[in-house]
């Protein structure tokens, strides 16, 4: 009965006013570009028209050994560039979360401060440094190992194929080993005393605190970090631009996804840019990428477990 | 360099603004470029010199930065408000200019016949037809070398290519100096300075580079392994880690006295002749026997053409016939060490180690690197794959035969000249 005379709800137009600044900023800078995008890989110019190819472009991109070689090739790198991410940054990023969260450590805001400022810096600082840190005529690496008597270890790392993908991976991990130590310091943070002491009280203290009570706790934030990482792998482009060139040398060894598409986009020397294979290039990526995170929310996501306290 | 550029901008700016004094009769020509570290030579000395010559035409250079030279030259050209005269650069992106009708045809100028056909080819159609642009300057490729390294170990200049090998043996014999200041970390130096420096040796320059342009020769062909056999063997004689070793690094090695042989393009010149505390001298690349007839890469790189939108086309003609002068030649290549004028008549320079390089296009034949004209429009683009290739085979990591093969699959996906 009541509800029958209460009057028609208005119409909640101060969602969609509140609302309109975000999703037009948005659509403005992500979905019209990425569409475009999307459209420019269909298309190709012919005598200076561009003319409607449908999936000739893709079909040249996985077709014509000229492409498909530099595509697998700059895929397979950086798979590599993602695992010795997951496989070294992340795990560090954890341990180096996990010391500093002990109560016993001393000048634990200036080693948190110091680990995470590389994040800040730039790539071109970055690459440069590195560069020159590992140039075997006038880097102090090669003078450091000779003091320990590791020269014979030396090698010019970003000058040989078989270690240099290796190496750019390693400085990359350097610089941003930061930001999964930040995010889990801050998950350790937000476990209750209570969970601990409990904890504590059932006698598990130490390593096996960290194994059985912190990491399940930790959990989500780690997944968060991974897709994070796979994210930011798949588009990384500037740390091998600064260090290695676009050509991403020797013998296109370090060439990643986003080293592969600036060449074909932008071209290089006298290679005339090729905006529509650029932009094919550039939908696989976005593909990867989304379905990377696609497996991530709904295979992994779903069965971490929560706890809420 | 920022502040040099902004000065030189600054600069143009303000003689932009005093052109507008000149006498009302005067015809004023713009001159659009992306030289803008050569402001205050055409300012101070080719601008006046031309002036002094011809009363009544007032000339204006007016850069723009060389990254956005190409991209603000479009747009000028299409809204009709680009400059009268138009730097050049070789090849493909003036060609395109020329076939757009935004580039006069020169071939009829008089002082074109002061260029050998080697000089214009940059700046001509593929048929060699029409000329489009006056050659300006060019590079040369060479070995400089540390003269007081030499003296103390008695090596003499080189001349074929065992006694080139015979003098890296002795310098890396003795210990003191790096045999040879290269790196293959930045490809290019590889190519540029390695495939492309002794190269037209084995290829006879022109003919070896026609040949491949009309099909009848390959990549694979022997006179085209050939380098890549020689560049493999330079492998010993380079620097430690020679693999992460970038450009700079190889200038610094051999500016600072460490290496006793640089193979280099001749713009180094003006750098070297600064930081360098030691004598230099230059040989081109070593013949097999002497006595053979020697070839050396004479690379045209800046040249200028008419815009065919100029009012003042008669004006900009009678400048650019002065370009084309002995005159032009004269004051250009002394102002810009190691930039040669590509004018068939000698031109006098200061510089000794100029002088030196210079003097090479008397007893040897020109050519340009063989990758720029016509075989690198497609892809894979041939000059990035011999980049790539050159650093390999002197890494090690393909053979000479590999890699040409590799070049030559490349070029066949796109090229097919026409029998």
């Amino acid at each position: 009965m009541a509800a029958d005379i209460r009057p028609k709800r208005p119409f909640r137009w101060h969602i969609g006013v509140f609302l309109a600044p975000a999703v037009l900023v948005y659509t403005a800078i992500m979905i019209l570009p990425l569409a475009g995008t999307l459209q420019l890989s269909l298309f190709r110019n012919i005598e200076q028209h561009q003319v409607f190819v449908g999936l000739e472009n893709f079909r040249m991109l996985f077709g014509d050994p000229n492409w498909s070689v530099g595509f697998w090739n700059a895929l397979r790198n950086n798979t590599w560039f993602f695992i010795i991410h997951m496989l070294v940054q992340n795990p560090i990023g954890v341990m180096l979360a996990a010391l500093l969260s002990s109560p016993r450590l001393r000048f634990a805001a200036f080693y948190r401060t110091a680990i995470f400022v590389p994040t800040i810096l730039s790539f071109v600082i970055v690459g440069f440094a590195w560069k020159l840190i590992l140039s075997p005529l006038w880097g102090v690496a090669p003078h450091l190992m000779d003091l320990v008597g590791l020269k014979s270890l030396f090698t010019p790392w970003l000058g040989k194929e078989q270690y240099a993908l290796t190496a750019l991976s390693l400085i990359s991990v350097w610089q941003f080993v930061g930001i999964p130590m930040m995010l889990i310091y801050a998950a350790l943070l937000s476990i209750p005393e209570e969970v601990i002491e409990a904890a504590e009280c059932d006698g598990i203290t130490g390593l096996a605190q960290f194994w059985k009570i912190k990491l399940p706790l930790i959990l989500p934030s780690i997944g968060i970090i991974s897709i994070l990482t796979f994210v930011g792998n798949f588009n990384a482009f500037d740390l091998i631009y600064t260090a290695q060139g676009a050509l991403a040398g020797p013998n296109y060894s370090t060439d990643i996804l986003g080293t592969f598409l600036y060449r074909a986009f932008f071209g290089f020397q006298l290679q005339v840019g090729d905006p529509n294979m650029g932009a094919a290039i550039a939908t696989m990526m976005f593909l990867i990428i989304l379905g990377g995170v696609c497996v991530y929310l709904f295979l992994v996501q779903t069965r971490l477990r929560r706890y809420q306290f | 360099m920022t502040t040099k550029l902004l000065t030189a901008l600054l600069l143009g700016t303000s003689i932009l603004g005093s052109a507008g004094l000149a006498h009302a009769d005067d015809v004023t020509l713009n001159i659009e470029s992306w030289r803008g570290d050569d402001l205050a030579i055409w300012k101070d000395k080719l601008i006046p010199a031309f002036e002094a010559k011809n009363p009544g035409i007032k000339v204006v250079f007016a850069p723009s930065a060389p990254t956005e030279y190409d991209a603000a030259l479009g747009a000028k050209l299409a809204a009709g408000s680009a400059g009268d005269l138009i730097t050049c650069r070789p090849f493909d992106k003036s060609l395109e200019l020329f076939k757009k009708g935004n580039l006069a045809d020169l071939s009829a100028l008089p002082g074109m016949e002061n260029f050998s056909p080697v000089a214009k080819s940059a700046w001509q159609t593929d048929d060699g037809k029409a000329s489009f642009c006056v050659p300006m300057a060019s590079v040369i490729h060479g070995f400089i070398y540390n003269k007081d390294a030499f003296d103390k170990l008695g090596i003499k200049v080189p001349e074929t290519r065992d006694e080139f090998f015979a003098a890296l043996d002795k310098i890396k014999a003795d210990g003191t100096y790096i045999p040879m200041a290269m790196g293959t970390k930045d490809l290019w130096e590889a190519a540029t300075m390695g495939y492309q420096n002794i190269g037209p040796n084995y290829w006879k320059g022109e003919d070896g580079r026609a040949a491949l342009i009309k099909g009848d020769q390959k990549l694979t062909d022997k006179d085209w392994v050939a380098p890549y056999e020689e560049l493999a063997k330079w492998k010993p004689y380079l620097g430690d880690g020679f693999e992460a070793q970038t450009y700079p690094d190889s200038q610094n090695l051999f500016t600072l006295g460490r290496a006793a042989i640089y193979p280099a393009g001749s713009w180094e010149i003006g750098l070297f002749n600064t930081q360098a505390q030691f004598k230099m001298g230059a040989f081109p690349p070593p013949v097999e026997k002497a006595g053979d007839t020697c070839y050396i890469s004479d690379h045209t790189d800046i040249g200028m053409g008419l815009n065919a939108a100029s009012k003042n086309a008669d004006a900009a003609k009678t400048f650019l016939s002065w370009v084309a002068s002995p005159d032009f030649a004269t004051i250009y290549a002394n102002a810009l060490p190691g930039f040669f004028s590509l004018n068939s008549s000698p031109v006098k320079m200061e510089d000794p180690l100029a002088q030196e390089f210079v003097s090479w296009r008397g007893k040897c034949k020109s050519t340009i690197r063989s990758t720029y004209q016509i075989l690198s429009r497609g892809t894979p683009n041939l000059e990035n794959e011999t980049w790539v290739e050159s650093a390999n085979v002197i890494n090690g990591t393909d053979t000479p035969e590999a890699a040409a093969k590799k070049l030559q699959t490349g070029l066949d996906s796109w090229y097919h000249p026409a029998k």
